[in-house]
């Protein structure tokens, strides 16, 4: 039997705004499969994002949605978790939104090990505002504000995270759709911080400026760079050249805050 | 049996206002001369079962409050000038939200960092002005330590009730001083609670001008979803670009503040009755105020004191009022004319204005004033 | 007393003085039943600087917080004397440590010196106590707030460990001003 979306998705707020192409929904999708697999109540889900198209996910679905401003997702939602921690709380946003204006939220939100999950989906520019350059565009792309080529490094958004002290921290990509549920859920059952780095596309402001001659050309550029850990592992430096590692590249067990605050109300008492 | 009195600084007396007033949760930034608020809430939070985060900088903080306050809590952030020019961005958020939420704002000297431990008086056009597109605000500017933990529970009152954002606003003299406090017994002063939804999770739509200009806000992680946004919105919080539903919206939010203006405006009036010299003023200034008034009148000179407790919205009709009878008012304040540019737009040429301005750290004096009261009477 | 009488407590930061402002004001306020405002203003040194604590202290409400003549003024360093003593009073008391303070501020006051840190030190057995000797020699020379009042605003705020240290440091501070001002 197929899998019923419509039990998720909010009356009457679909068509979303995405273009023909991108990944988002493929992202949305996933995700709800996950929370469907998590058993999460949707009374007791918030789902958080920021500004820019990714953001205008958590609108579709029928949750408890804050759709917050720029940049600034994890930090509402720190305050949604600890004013309740029974609630499960999923931020959802895009890689401007979350590692350029948010980035200082993200990285605290990672050393703190709230027990939330952060969907990021990359799609290496700024698509919104109609394709500016964003701390994830590859050196020497073009964007409408790199005209030359990028001369910014990018971020690797996953050891930003392990680095700042995220217990758990996925990738996957836009192209393989059933392995993005599969981590969203092990993101959801983590007990902790979990960050889930989607790649994903953005055909009509990355795409046409960057010579790919289809939708379809980008998505097998995300199928073939993409390589899972476990294969890897038996992979020469000179193999993975260019290539991107998939699945969950890191896990670890440390106290979560709202837990660690819980103790302080027991020490206060 | 005696009521619990207690002698505390102004910023210790905001934190225990907002105790009485139960507030449950608090995100701040350290910030010169208001950390004090945080670290009483700090203390004092996690004994009633509240929650106390510092967060990474100050928008976070007011983030933090915002998100908070959705799951139905009162919540609290205490900041400086710098931090409240970094929270506008997320005071209009609370704004068009309509999510009630106090901001505690100490004013020192600025722009920027400015004077970190000097007096001001400098952030009350950034109260109503700093965030930027139209917006309701609410501001309150109590005058001695008692008030302060008064008008904190106002605060909260007035934010609940209204579905906005409020800021409590003393100067650094009034956050730093001590005096003795009277601590109200529960349930003497009154304590406001956010309208709960009366209809079903079904029927309920978060911006329901059914139930009039204020509607009911649930909260999450109760029986109701709902969506928020900063996007302009329709009545069922989603996002809309039609004219009239933005219109009428936008409308609404400034009407919550400017029709109940008689429910939200305080002030006090002292030895005005037959004053030929009215002197406007607020804060910590407003005392040397009183001061200088009752010196003058020693010496037989009409002077009198309108003191204003709420800054936003101005006391334009009481102002206004005056004009028609005083001779002249002086307008001392620490800043450069703030309070004297409203004061002036409610006199309308009726009487003349004059102020006295400073704004080099140091309190404004009640003999500058007295000098002032002998030059324009 | 119906008049405001001003109080000052001046020296370095981080020598307790903001503390026995404090004190003298809980003193007055709470256990003498008068009004009383305590303030303070320091720069951005938590240890060292020029450093105040003004009480004032009425029988009506308190309009002004901050000094305007001042009544009585505590100088524990040279430079808290030089800073702070242009506004006291013709005839204000003026309570110096003698072994601090060499250059005397001029004026006509009634000056008052002994060594109040080296009494902390050596009489009472920690130097930490100094802002209490020197609590005990104003509560003294002003006359504005009881003794008794003064000490239980002192135990009120003092851990029990250091209670009997306080009440030494307290009572040495008030004997040593009344011999110094004989």
């Amino acid at each position: 039997m197929a899998f019923d979306y419509d039990k998720y998705i909010r009356p009457g707020k679909l068509p979303h705004i995405w273009c023909p192409g991108c990944g988002h929904g493929i992202v949305m999708k996933g995700l709800i499969r996950a929370i469907d697999t998590c058993g999460l109540e949707k009374n007791n889900t918030a789902i958080v994002s920021g500004i820019g198209c990714a953001s205008r996910l958590p609108g579709y679905l029928d949750f408890c949605t804050l759709h917050t401003a720029h940049g600034r997702a994890a930090a509402f939602a720190t305050g949604v978790k600890m004013a309740k921690p029974e609630m499960n709380v999923i931020l959802v946003g895009g890689d401007g939104d979350g590692t350029a204006i948010g980035g200082n939220h993200f990285i605290h939100a990672c050393r703190r090990n709230i027990d939330m999950t952060y969907i990021i989906m990359n799609n290496n520019i700024y698509g919104m505002t109609g394709g500016q350059f964003s701390p994830c565009t590859p050196t020497g792309a073009k964007a409408s504000t790199t005209p030359y080529g990028n001369p910014d490094p990018a971020f690797d958004i996953a050891k930003l995270a392990i680095g700042a002290g995220a217990t758990f921290v996925a990738r996957g990509t836009a192209y393989h759709a059933t392995q993005i549920d599969k981590l969203i859920t092990e993101a959801i059952q983590h007990k902790g911080f979990s960050v889930v780095e989607i790649l994903d596309d953005c055909p009509t402001t990355y795409g046409r400026r960057n010579k790919f001659k289809s939708v379809i050309e980008m998505m097998n550029r995300l199928k073939d760079v993409a390589v899972p850990v476990k294969a890897a592992e038996k992979m020469t430096a000179e193999q993975l050249q260019g290539k991107i590692l998939t699945g969950v590249l890191y896990k670890e067990e440390r106290p979560n805050y709202t837990d660690e605050y819980a103790k302080v109300i027991a020490r206060a008492k | 049996m005696a009521k619990k009195v207690a002698f505390l600084q102004g910023n210790e007396a905001a934190a225990q206002g907002a105790l009485y007033a139960g507030c449950t949760f608090f995100g701040g930034y350290p910030i010169t001369p208001s950390t004090e608020v945080a670290e009483v809430m700090s203390a004092e939070l996690p004994k009633i079962g509240g929650k106390f985060i510092q967060m990474e900088d100050e928008i976070a903080a007011m983030a933090a409050v915002i998100g908070a306050s959705l799951t139905g809590a009162k919540s609290l952030t205490a900041t400086s000038g710098p931090g409240l020019s970094l929270k506008q961005e997320l005071i209009g958020y609370a704004c068009i939200a309509e999510t009630p939420v106090v901001i505690y704002n100490v004013m020192r000297g600025g722009p920027s960092t400015g004077m970190p431990t000097g007096p001001s008086q400098s952030d009350v056009m950034c109260a109503k002005w700093g965030t930027h597109g139209d917006h309701p605000a609410i501001c309150l500017v109590p005058a001695s330590v008692q008030e302060i933990f008064e008008e904190t529970v106002r605060a909260f009152n007035l934010a609940e009730k209204y579905r906005t954002p409020v800021m409590v606003m003393p100067d650094e003299i009034g956050a730093h001083m001590r005096e003795r406090i009277v601590f109200p017994e529960p349930g003497e002063l009154e304590v406001i609670n956010r309208t709960a939804p009366s209809v079903s999770p079904a029927e309920y739509k978060p911006y329901d001008t059914k139930f009039g200009d204020v509607p009911p806000l649930a909260a999450f992680g109760s029986d109701y979803r709902f969506h928020v946004t900063g996007l302009n919105k329709a009545e069922d919080g989603f996002p809309t670009t039609k004219a009239t539903l933005v219109q009428a919206e936008e409308e609404r939010q400034i009407r919550k503040v400017d029709a109940n203006i008689d429910d939200i405006v305080t002030f006090e009036e002292y030895m005005l009755d037959d004053a030929e010299v009215a002197i406007v003023a607020f804060g910590s200034t407003s005392r040397s105020a009183r001061f200088a008034v009752n010196e003058a009148r020693k010496q037989g000179i009409k002077a009198g004191l309108f003191r204003i407790k709420t800054f936003w919205p101005f006391p334009d009709k009481q102002i206004a009022a005056l004009a028609g009878k005083v001779k002249a008012f002086i307008t001392p304040e620490m800043n450069l004319g703030m309070c004297t540019g409203e004061v002036k737009r409610c006199v309308e040429g009726k009487a003349s204005v004059t102020g006295i301005f400073r704004v080099d750290g140091e309190p404004i004096n009640p003999g500058q004033i007295l000098e002032m009261i002998k030059e324009v009477k | 007393m119906s008049q405001r009488y001003e109080i000052r407590f001046s020296g370095a930061g981080g020598q307790g003085l903001i503390l026995a402002g404090v004190i003298m004001a809980e003193a007055a306020s709470i256990y003498d039943g008068k009004q009383a405002v305590q303030s303070q203003s320091y720069g951005p040194e938590a240890r060292g600087g020029a450093s105040k604590s003004e009480v004032i202290i009425s029988d009506s409400a308190i309009d002004y917080p901050k000094a305007t003549v001042v009544d009585a003024l505590l100088a524990l360093t040279q430079e808290a004397a030089d800073k702070y003593s242009h506004d006291l009073k013709e005839g204000g008391v003026l309570l110096i440590d003698s072994d601090m303070v060499k250059n005397i501020p001029a004026g006509n006051f009634k000056t008052v010196a002994f060594p109040i840190i080296n009494t902390a030190k050596n009489d009472v057995g920690r130097e930490i106590v100094a802002n209490i000797v020197a609590l005990g020699a104003m509560v003294a020379l002003t006359e504005v707030v009881t003794k008794e009042g003064a000490e239980k605003a002192v135990l009120a705020r003092v851990p029990e460990a250091f209670v009997e240290l306080n009440k030494k440091a307290f009572q040495m501070g008030y004997e040593k001003a009344i011999a110094a001002r004989a």
